[in-house]
């Protein structure tokens, strides 16, 4: 058995990525993240490993960009006022085809907003962000455990798909103390960056490499995006992930992500006590969306709520996967003000008409 | 005698090699001197014999297709982060030559703190600045490099240094970081100059492999497209106007972060 360390998750972060052989780090400070550069300018120049911080969000994201496009495992972590500086910086990444790991701790927004936990940021993070049509994948921990594993993953990912990944955390689940276990068996997957990194492997490849986003031509903009388009396709087919839980007999069905997902299960449970036969989707990915379990249980269930810590934003992905065939309605609070089991239940016992 | 090659029987002593540049027709416009550095760093980079050990960023601006003629692995950065780029380059491949080519728009108005603070830490790349004094790529905008009283398609009566500000000099802002190990002022008008910016080029490349700190090489360029002169004319207002404001020569060329 793996030993268990207690750990805040900006911490099991940091020292996940480590663990997953990342080859830099580029970051700027911003609370509720910081634990995550602070972790990393200790054990990273010490394990000869690159390390910067950079002079600011828009820099970050760059040396990312120079760093991830040598073939490397790089990653930067941050919270929603630097995540927003980044989208210029992660659109050309995207576009470049550039592997790389990106963390939002969300905080609450919009403007300088509250350090407090949020996930105003969903769009931003599933709908674009940056200019350009371009997708990131975007995992969604609950746990300081998960925060700690779904790095490993993101890696993978972010290298089988040549794809920029998200994790989208929050500033309660960077901050709260866990017990977590760190993976003992990881194998880090095959990968042969040398024909399309900027390696210096002219003599080997016969040419040399441009990592670039620029394609003036309308045609060859074109063909890159249905090349894009295509590897998102894949991506949807593939990589969906989500976690099911009392949905077989369930007449609701919540659906929350992240920290929101921790108290939707409580309030599952606390429901059914109650006699309530409600249940949750919880997506472990939000982009790629799980539409299909969701359209799939909409056969089932009477309605769905979607609970989120924001004025309701991914209720919109919810409503598009049920196709307007049941209602879905949304509980959510802001301002880091947290969600509450009773509301909850209120909420479900109203639209069940009990 | 150096190299030799033997053309119908006949025994020729090699005095200069064609650069190794990729097979593209470069795009400058007629008389622009972007394409001359671009040709002395591939020279420096066959006779150094070091195409797999650099790696180059091209800017935003004229220089954006640099990719397309130097022939080594190359990046391209969003208008102004060149130097973010390279900084992360060079950290994860330390022992490669890392450089960058930035015009004045993109290396000294959107991505000057880029620019500024990978002088600062010392990073071991070679900035290549092309400053011209002008947005050529789009159009012909004030930069801030533009002269004082310089016409420019937003600076229609000539720069008003109240309102913009003095012209930025660049360079003399990042000789006094102690991360800059070489910064040097040259021109590309005249063979002469041309043979001295080229020796720049070698240096600087060489300070890079050899993890000296900074190299801050700017060429004193022109734009004849973009300041509205034939190639003849830009050359007269080249020599007459910018090298008297932008004076050429060394600047420093001992530093680094020890
Ligand atoms: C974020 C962003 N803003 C503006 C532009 C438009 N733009 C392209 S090149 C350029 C200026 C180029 O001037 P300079 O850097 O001096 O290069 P030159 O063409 O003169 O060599 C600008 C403003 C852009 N591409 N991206
Ligand atoms: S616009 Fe100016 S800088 Fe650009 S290629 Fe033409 S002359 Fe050269
Ligand atoms: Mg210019």
């Amino acid at each position: 058995m793996a030993e268990k360390y207690l750990m805040k998750g900006n911490e099991a972060l940091a020292e996940a990525a480590i663990r997953a052989g990342i080859d830099g780090y580029f970051g700027y400070p911003i609370t509720p993240q910081s634990e995550v550069l602070e972790y990393f300018s200790k054990w990273l120049p010490r394990k000869g490993i690159a390390y910067v911080q950079a002079e600011s969000e828009v820099s970050a994201i760059n040396m990312v960009y120079g760093a991830g496009g040598c073939g490397k495992r790089i990653m930067t972590t941050t919270s929603s006022p630097g995540f927003s500086l980044m989208q210029e910086g992660v659109s050309y990444i995207a576009c470049a085809q550039i592997p790389c790991v990106l963390v939002n701790v969300q905080r609450g927004g919009p403007g300088l907003g509250t350090i407090q936990p949020s996930q105003g940021d969903y769009f931003q993070a599933v709908k674009g962000g940056g200019h350009g049509d371009y997708r990131l994948i975007v995992l969604t921990p609950n746990s300081v455990q998960e925060q700690a594993d779904m790095v490993y993953k993101a890696f993978d990912l972010s290298e089988k798909y040549l794809n920029p990944v998200l994790i989208l955390s929050d500033g309660a689940l960077g901050q709260m103390m866990e017990a977590v276990e760190f993976k003992e068996d990881y194998v880090k997957p095959a990968f042969d960056p040398t024909a399309w990194a900027t390696v210096g492997g002219v003599a080997k490849r016969g040419k040399p490499v441009q990592l670039t986003s620029l394609f003036i031509e309308p045609e060859r903009m074109e063909a890159k995006n249905f090349e894009l388009q295509a590897k998102y396709k894949k991506i949807e087919e593939n990589e969906v992930d989500y976690e099911l839980y009392h949905m077989d007999d369930a007449e609701l069905g919540f659906i929350a992500y992240g920290l929101s997902s921790r108290i939707a299960k409580k309030a599952v449970d606390l429901a059914r006590e109650k006699g309530l036969k409600v249940g949750l989707i919880r997506p472990k990915t939000v982009w790629p969306f799980p539409t299909k379990i969701i359209k799939e249980y909409s056969k089932k269930v009477k309605a769905y709520l979607s609970i989120e810590m924001s004025v309701g934003q991914m209720i919109e992905d919810v409503k598009l996967a049920v196709e307007c065939k049941i209602p879905v309605e949304h509980y959510g609070k802001t301002g880091g003000i947290v969600l509450s089991t009773d509301e909850i239940i209120a909420k479900a016992k109203k639209m069940l008409g009990k | 005698m150096g190299e030799t090659i033997t053309k119908n029987g006949q025994e020729f002593e090699v005095v200069w090699k064609k650069p190794n540049l990729q097979p593209k027709d470069m795009h400058y416009c007629p008389g622009c001197a972007h394409g001359t550095l671009e040709k002395l760093i591939q020279e420096v980079i066959d006779e150094k014999g070091i195409q797999d050990q650099i790696i180059g960023v091209a800017p935003v601006g004229c220089a954006v297709f640099a990719y397309d003629y130097i022939n080594c692995d190359m990046q391209e950065a969003a208008h102004g982060r060149a130097c973010a780029l390279a900084t992360g380059i060079s950290r994860v491949l330390p022992n490669h030559a890392v450089f960058t080519i930035q015009g004045d728009g993109d290396l000294a108005s959107i991505g000057l703190a880029e620019t500024l603070h990978a002088c600062n830490r010392g990073e071991n790349i070679v900035i290549f600045f092309y400053n011209n004094a002008i947005y050529g790529m789009t159009g012909g905008q004030m930069a801030p490099t533009t002269l004082p009283g310089q016409v420019t398609s937003s600076s229609p009566d000539g720069r008003n240094c109240k309102l913009s500000g003095m012209p930025l000099k660049v360079a003399d802002i990042v000789k006094e970081f102690d991360g800059t190990c070489y910064v040097t002022r040259q021109a590309a008008n005249n063979a002469v100059n041309v043979r001295k910016l080229k020796k720049a080029v070698e240096k600087a490349i060489d300070n890079s492999l050899n993890k000296r700190g900074t190299s801050f090489v700017e060429l004193v360029g022109n734009c004849p497209s973009g300041w509205k002169l034939t190639p003849v004319d830009s050359y007269k207002w080249w020599e007459e106007n910018m090298m008297k404001f932008y004076p050429l020569g060394d600047i420093k060329t001992e530093g680094g972060i020890k």
